[in-house]
């Protein structure tokens, strides 16, 4: 499909997605059960791969900072700054695309090729609204939360990692992480998770909505719900960064 | 009575519809038969507005359904229960909520008495005792009962059926033919049943009407299916051999 078209398909159907909730409890509802869903079925993923990747920050910056006049607090430094820049918002993102992306497009994909969107339609209801909203809403409410989530837990691999290891005593590091904070960094670190959230819900609920055939399509449209989120994520790391640190 | 006028369909260059007329008749089992292919699906999805029409009206007793903006079609659509081929049953939820879904949408119903609706319609397609149960646990039959369900919830003037008995085995099938047909009578709908399975045609077609190649071929009663000398027709009704000898 002409990249120009899809592009307006989408943004017609971010306009049906958009309007009024129909009825403001079941909305509530949809948006509950996608909190259960998107959100807190994606702890677990994030609390491992954070920690974990905490922990092999603090160790490779170690190993490449063997210079004596060098403070060892840059190691507890540099892992915050790379989990609050980076690590928690844009790669914690890309792998939620995976997760998430991937689930919403196929959840939708199979209720279009199952008639079970036509029959919302039917009963009078805007399906893109009933369908797509809630989960809008849920990743931008929630993404933010498993990211902040992700920054204390990678920062606390890195200390857990020092200790185990024995590279960098435990009170450099914690100094190290106190050392010449900026809360913006922070805010950026936020603004860029919420639309990362924006971008994996919408993308992939298009992509779901425009499922067209059976099974071998809705997988193509989830696998392209991955890779679409995926490549503008890194599109708008790129834009954002630009915007707000340079 | 819905009244079908005119209305013609084309996809991509190819015309499906051609100018086509019908009435279906309130309290009465409306039968649209055809091969695949015919533009039996196309009709009804035209008909519910899943499709818009290129020329033509669709009247919902003198309501003129094609002229209409969203908001207003949405009130028609209020009083339309569709049952779809494969049932659609929406899969997170439980047979109840799926029954009381329509309610939660459209009235300000207490929960007290939806529950007692849904009870109600579940009674009516022979599912007392479903209500916990989700769609994949149920048999195509029972998906197709409680797709009912859902359909009459709202006590619609308006029932449409895409090929109820796809997938099913001949006394199932029978079943729902049975259950369409007595929910038609009970509720005096305006029922219109998408079929190309003979038995529903002798059991439950009050009014008939043949689509072939997207023309309405021919209309007429059960009785004078028996007797009808079209050739088309004859070569779709009794192309197999039961059929051959019943005649």
């Amino acid at each position: 499909m002409n990249i120009i078209t899809e592009m307006g398909e989408y943004a017609m159907l971010m306009f049906q997605a958009f309007k009024k909730p129909d009825k403001g409890k079941v909305f509530r509802r949809q948006l509950m059960m996608d909190f259960q869903d998107l959100g807190t079925n994606s702890i677990g993923i994030v609390a491992i791969i954070s920690i974990f990747t905490g922990a092999i920050i603090a160790m490779q910056t170690a190993y490449n900072m063997d210079n004596p006049l060098l403070s060892q607090k840059l190691i507890g430094f540099s892992t915050r700054q790379m989990m609050i820049l980076e690590f928690s918002p844009t790669i914690i993102s890309l792998i939620l695309a995976g997760k998430v992306g991937s689930s919403i497009a196929s959840e939708i994909g199979t209720m279009r090729v199952t008639e079970q969107i036509d029959a919302l339609k039917v009963m009078g209801i805007n399906p893109a609204h009933y369908l797509i909203l809630p989960k809008i809403t849920a990743s931008i409410i929630y993404n933010p939360i498993l990211i902040v989530f992700s920054m204390f837990l990678g920062i606390g691999g890195g200390w857990v990692a020092c200790i185990v290891t024995g590279i960098v005593p435990s009170s450099a590091y914690i100094e190290g992480i106190q050392a010449w904070y900026e809360p913006f960094t922070v805010a950026y670190a936020l603004i860029k998770t919420v639309v990362f959230a924006f971008i994996i819900s919408s993308v992939s609920g298009f992509k779901g909505y425009t499922v067209s055939g059976g099974s071998v399509e809705v997988g193509r449209n989830s696998t392209q719900a991955v890779v679409y989120s995926s490549i503008l994520i890194i599109i708008f790391d790129l834009i954002l960064t630009q915007l707000l640190l340079v | 009575m819905i009244e079908v006028k005119n209305i013609s369909k084309s996809f991509g260059g190819q015309q499906v519809l051609k100018n086509i007329s019908m009435n279906f008749l309130k309290g009465k089992t409306n039968l649209i038969i055809g091969q695949s292919g015919s533009g039996k699906t196309v009709l009804m999805k035209c008909c519910i507005g899943l499709f818009d029409v290129d020329e033509g009206q669709i009247k919902f007793d003198e309501r003129n359904f094609t002229n209409l903006n969203e908001k207003k079609k949405k009130l028609i659509r209020k009083e339309m229960g569709v049952l779809f081929q494969g049932g659609a049953l929406f899969d997170s939820f439980s047979v109840e909520e799926n029954v009381m879904f329509p309610l939660n949408m459209f009235t300000k119903m207490s929960l007290e008495e939806k529950r007692e609706r849904v009870n109600d319609v579940l009674i009516n397609v022979n599912l007392p005792n479903a209500h916990k149960k989700l769609p994949s646990e149920l048999s195509g039959g029972m998906i197709k009962r409680v797709a009912i369900a859902r359909a009459i919830s709202l006590r619609p003037n308006y029932l449409f059926c895409d090929e109820p008995n796809s997938g099913l085995d001949p006394k199932t099938a029978e079943l729902i033919d049975e259950l369409i047909s007595n929910l038609t009578e009970r509720f005096n709908m305006t029922t219109v049943v998408n079929t190309h399975d003979m038995n529903s045609v002798l059991q439950i077609g009050q009014k008939i009407s043949y689509l072939y190649k997207g023309n309405l071929w021919w209309e007429g009663s059960k009785e004078e299916i028996m007797k009808t000398d079209n050739a088309e027709l004859n070569d779709f009704v009794f192309s197999t051999e039961l059929t051959r000898r019943l005649k």
